[in-house]
């Protein structure tokens, strides 16, 4: 249970950081909180030469708000999130999501860019980001790029980030305050990774509710089906709940043609209770 | 070797360490400071649960390296802290301990959870303390001494 060797440098800004990484030729991992990282060095699951830790670089732990948007640094801390520091634009499910992810001596050094980064199927992060339609922000040895949260993650642990690129920033818009929201976490301990997760956010200001799954075998995933059942509800109802199991099951079937009874039965409660709340509030 | 500067209970360290080397075992092998426990070794288990820079932290899964500069507070350095003594003394009187493995993290974690939350009910102190396991399933026991010292703290304005 201990690492294998490797060089360690904490670069003072991000132009030396993507410099060593450059230098590395892909051998390099960059750090940020280091709770996913850390273990799987420990677990030798990963074995870079370079260790790069970013943690300590000022530009990524801005946290500015203004009236359409919030933008956070990569290296805010979940534990910021949960004790209110950073301004929530959404209506109160940053803080709740931040608090659930793992435990708090985790939230402590976790952040919310080295969860992206890492993308974490079961990850909480990654599935909000997605439903909020965030915008991920990263520097490559050529600039400054920007990618939506869907659009950044393109399977479990993987993401757009090239070798010599670094997450920088997230840009969540501001809901409306008419928007409603859901977040469902099933796992049989608290603070285990999810078995499955699920976010709903309803703003009348966007075209469509947005349903977002997570910890299944892919990234996250949005349910256009579910999405437009719930479009056309204005309460829940017995009724409602039956649509929704239907859409619910509906995606499933089309994203996931061989998913196994009681991974569609967890998956389908989870969405359900999600949208419940949504439309309960 | 990497250069390091930390403070670990109020004493100032500077020496050479291995990238690699974690804070847990810097502090049991290198500074001889062994209450600081090692179960699982990748951040599930708690009983490595230390202070840096006044926040619990796993020192299995946080490299001694990237500690530059900051304050580590183990669990040998609370002899003077008033609400570490409400605790100790709780969990000695409701039998929060039976083995004695997880209680070094267990204790960090309680005295956070009672500072930063001094009104929790039963149901998410569970939640809060559920990242320290007791193998021993003393679960009843930690729990009736926390809220006990909470109580305790409570009358005694925060600390005695």
């Amino acid at each position: 249970m201990k690492p294998a060797p490797f060089t360690y440098v904490r670069p003072n800004d991000l132009q030396e950081a993507i410099a060593h990484l450059r230098a590395s030729n892909g051998m390099a991992k960059v750090l940020a909180g280091g709770q996913s990282l850390v273990p799987l060095l420990n677990l030798r699951l990963t074995q870079p030469e370079l260790i790069v830790d970013i943690s300590r670089i000022a530009e990524l732990s801005i946290i500015e708000e203004d009236e359409n948007s919030l933008l956070i640094g990569a290296c805010v801390s979940h534990a910021a999130f949960e004790d209110g520091i950073v301004p929530d634009v959404a209506g109160g499910l940053l803080q709740r999501v931040g608090a659930a992810i793992g435990y708090r001596a985790i939230r402590n050094l976790g952040t919310i860019g080295g969860s992206m980064a890492h993308a974490d199927p079961a990850a909480e992060w990654p599935v909000l980001l997605v439903a909020l339609d965030a915008v991920i922000g990263y520097r490559n040895p050529d600039g400054r790029q920007e990618v939506s949260a869907s659009e950044f993650i393109l399977g479990p642990f993987t993401t757009v980030l090239q070798d010599n690129e670094i997450l920088v920033d997230i840009r969540i818009a501001r809901l409306s305050l008419s928007a409603k929201s859901g977040f469902y976490k099933t796992c049989r301990k608290s603070g285990e990774f999810a078995d499955s997760l699920a976010v709903i956010v309803i703003d009348p200001e966007r075209p469509l509710p947005r349903v977002v799954l997570g910890a299944t075998n892919d990234r996250p995933l949005l349910l256009a089906t579910t999405g437009n059942v719930v479009a056309s509800l204005d309460a829940w109802s017995p009724a409602a709940e039956h649509a929704v199991r239907e859409a619910v099951t509906a995606d499933l079937e089309t994203a996931f043609p061989s998913l196994d009874p009681y991974g569609g039965q967890i998956h389908r409660v989870t969405v359900v209770r999600a949208v419940r709340e949504a439309l309960s509030s | 070797m990497s250069q390091v500067k930390l403070t670990i209970n109020g004493r100032e360290v500077s020496t050479d360490v291995e990238p690699r080397l974690s804070l847990a075992d810097f502090l049991r092998d290198h500074i001889g400071l062994t209450g600081t426990h090692l179960g699982c070794e990748h951040g599930v288990c708690g009983a490595c649960t230390v202070l840096l820079n006044g926040k619990p932290v796993r020192s299995c899964i946080s490299l001694t390296v990237s500690c530059e500069n900051m304050e580590v507070r183990t669990i040998e350095g609370f002899d003077d802290d008033a609400v570490m003594a409400v605790l100790r003394n709780a969990f000695s009187e409701e039998h929060g301990v039976q083995c004695g493995f997880c209680t070094p993290g267990v204790l960090i974690s309680a005295r956070d959870i009672v500072t930063r939350l001094p009104n929790l009910p039963r149901q998410r102190l569970r939640e809060e303390l559920s990242g320290n396991l007791c193998r021993c399933t003393g679960y009843a026991g930690i729990l009736r001494a926390i809220e006990v010292a909470m109580e305790e703290l409570k009358i005694g304005g925060g600390a005695k």
